[in-house]
């Protein structure tokens, strides 16, 4: 019984604790926009028609109209002019270099699933006058005002002016903090348990942050976002190296409305960029499907590895169900006998002594759900930092069946045993 | 045709090289309303003889018929439905199942013959009525005396209307009064018709019945009727 309890627990457990690990995966992937982004890159012409690179058109706008108006599959469509890494943004003596400042439409919101904390994103009319408005990431904010670990506050620069390449822009809005579960409750846990102050001079201790995938917040944090028509009007029309305006837009981003779809969505897609770009294959498509791919093979490598040494525990469980299934039956030699001896055939016998197993079996499978969810309390105590496991009730509806299952298997042999016992011999035994 | 046929039956046990006859050429009938007695000293077999009547085990050779049906060559699950549906057991150490209250404990045979749930339920009461124990129905069989345990068992014995009551030494683990009042329970359910079988070495206890069977040493030793005897002694003396 025990062990069927603890057999269960260990498996939901397990399951509850891989569930968190694939979260804490799928975080980062969402905080690129998810699975459903696609983006469109340029890329250079194929060989075959590398003779036309001289007229090649590149991203641009009508690309933008075109697949609005014939690419069905795609529910969301937003263009994106960046600056290089090479744009200085400064307030003061402060000087950051953002890894994004992009110029795009206020539906880059929900394209790169983005969440506003504090004022507003900029709209149709900030874009269509072009002003001087800009939203951040957090990390600008900490770079150019100080974040909360230096300051003991939090900053919120709403009105605010800072300079990007020598322009004056307002910020408008701050976007939330991204980071991973885990990350988050490191943070909350540092505020609240201050480590130790660190001996000697101050010093960097290294690169980023923590985990997998820490990567990805830290580019979404670092983010400036203006209007379209204002990166276009104040940096690429008279800009540029020789001063020569650049229509061409950076990137496109197209959401679908779903995984399933992909493959028609590219392919319409591709078919409408074909036409605007004369069949000219100057750009390519990049889809989060190995990041997809890379998540459910670690999180099955996982999830398998962790289930098979659960249910090792769970066949243990079952050979105690055994025992104590042989020693019920030595204890009942005399009932058995007289059960047959008023008309129970072999087979009633042997059903009995199964059920009996697997009733068992379910009471401690009960009892395991109810442990196992005391064994996820226990381990986010333990690890307090790490992502939250999650009790998912198809882990607790596979753990059950098996366990039912053990309890099926376990009571075979017994109920052989009990159903075999001659009558006479059964009723004799004392 | 009488209830129950044996036909030169053995019943013979191998312990190493030596042969073991527990029942040697052995014929008898019983007929259907018969109060019998089987006596006979422990290690005569008259215990075999009960197990090959109740159909808890087959004869070496020979031939046993049961109401018409041929039992010395029926399989497990044919002898177990005749148990089932034709027999009833009483033992001498009552063996109630002692998880069960005693309803349950004189349901359990009409469980196994499929009997629906409120058939069970009236004839169990009618069978506890039977044996004036309907306000125990409740009870566990360890809070009941060993005289209303064996009732509970007579009850459970009769449940499925057998056609033939074995008793294996009913009053061996009870005081003389309380089995005495057992004695009687059973004469006068052989005055309501059944077919009933003591099995016992007490020949106090075996004066109770007309027709006495007496084994030694695998065979039958006496076969008395008491009822065509004094029949007899009438005509001896007309």
């Amino acid at each position: 019984m025990m062990g069927i309890i603890l057999g269960v627990a260990s498996l939901v457990g397990m399951s509850a604790l891989v569930k968190g690990m694939e979260n804490g995966m799928r975080e980062a992937m969402e905080a690129i926009g998810g699975i459903e982004k696609v983006s469109v890159i340029p890329q250079e012409l194929p060989p075959n028609q590398s003779h036309l690179s001289d007229q090649v058109v590149g991203i641009t706008m009508s690309d933008v109209e075109a697949l609005k108006q014939n690419a069905t599959l795609t529910k969301l469509i937003t263009p994106e002019m960046n600056m290089g890494r090479g744009a200085v943004v400064s307030r003061g003596k402060k000087i950051f270099r953002p890894w994004n400042i992009s110029g795009t439409w206020p539906n880059a919101l929900d394209m790169n699933i983005h969440k506003i904390e504090h004022g507003r994103m900029f709209n149709q009319i900030d874009d269509d006058l072009a002003r001087n408005v800009c939203v951040i990431g957090t990390e600008v904010r900490d770079q150019l005002f100080g974040s909360y670990e230096e300051v003991g506050r939090e900053i919120i620069p709403l009105g605010e002016e800072i300079n990007i390449n020598g322009q004056l822009f307002t910020i408008i809005g701050m976007f939330t903090r991204y980071e991973s579960e885990k990350q988050k409750k490191e943070r909350e846990y540092e505020q609240a348990n201050p480590s130790p102050e660190r001996l000697g001079p101050e010093r960097r201790t290294g690169w980023g942050r923590g985990g997998p995938g820490g990567f990805a917040f830290m580019l979404k944090n670092s983010t400036i976002y203006m209007p379209l028509n204002t990166m276009w009007l104040k940096f690429r029309a008279s800009a540029g190296t020789n001063n020569i305006p650049d229509p061409t837009l950076s990137s496109l981003s197209i959401r679908i409305s779903s995984v399933e779809e992909l493959e028609s969505a590219l392919q319409q897609a591709r078919n409408v960029m074909m036409s605007t770009h004369f069949s000219m294959e100057d750009f390519t498509f990049r889809t989060q499907e190995n990041w997809d791919e890379n998540i459910r093979t670690q999180v099955n490598n996982y999830r398998w590895s962790g289930g098979i040494i659960a249910a090792i525990s769970l066949i243990v469980g079952g050979i105690g169900i055994m025992n104590i299934m042989f020693a019920s039956i030595t204890e009942r030699v005399r009932e058995i006998g007289v059960r047959k001896a008023i008309g129970a055939t072999t087979f009633a016998i042997f059903i009995q002594i199964l059920i009996e197993s697997i009733v068992v079996a379910i009471i401690g499978g009960i009892l395991g759900i109810f442990v196992s969810y005391g064994l996820v309390e226990l381990f986010k105590v333990l690890i307090p930092t790490d992502n939250e496991p999650v009790i998912t009730l198809w882990a607790l509806a596979l753990s059950f069946c098996f366990s039912v299952l053990v309890g099926l298997l376990a009571g075979i042999q017994p109920a052989i045993k009990a159903a075999k016992l001659d009558p006479i011999e059964a009723l004799r035994y004392d | 045709m009488a209830l129950v046929e044996l036909d030169r039956v053995f019943k013979i046990y191998q312990v190493g090289d030596e042969e073991i006859r527990a029942l040697d050429d052995v014929s008898l009938t019983i007929e259907s309303g018969e109060f019998i007695s089987i006596i006979g000293p422990s290690g005569s077999g008259k215990s075999t003889l009960m197990h090959l009547l109740g159909c808890l085990d087959t004869p070496t050779r020979g031939t046993i018929t049961l109401d018409g049906i041929q039992i010395h060559n029926a399989s497990s699950m044919q002898l177990a439905a005749i148990r089932n549906r034709k027999i009833g057991f009483v033992f001498q150490s009552f063996n109630l199942l002692p998880k069960l209250n005693v309803a349950q404990n004189v349901e359990v045979p009409m469980i196994y013959a499929g009997i629906s749930a409120k058939e069970r339920k009236e004839r169990t009461m009618e069978a506890l009525r039977m044996v004036d124990l309907e306000n125990r129905a409740r009870h566990r069989p360890m809070q009941l005396s060993g005289g209303q345990q064996q009732r509970v068992a007579i009850a459970r014995a009769l449940i499925n209307r057998p056609r033939i009551v074995f008793a294996d030494e009913p009053t061996g683990n009870l005081d003389t009064n309380t089995g005495e009042t057992i004695l009687n329970l059973f004469q006068e359910l052989s005055q309501q018709g059944s077919t009933i079988v003591l099995v016992t070495h007490n020949p106090e206890i075996a004066a109770v019945t007309p027709r006495r069977i007496e084994i030694r040493d695998g065979k039958v030793s006496l076969n008395v009727d008491e009822r065509y005897a004094t029949k007899r002694s009438e005509q001896v003396i007309q």
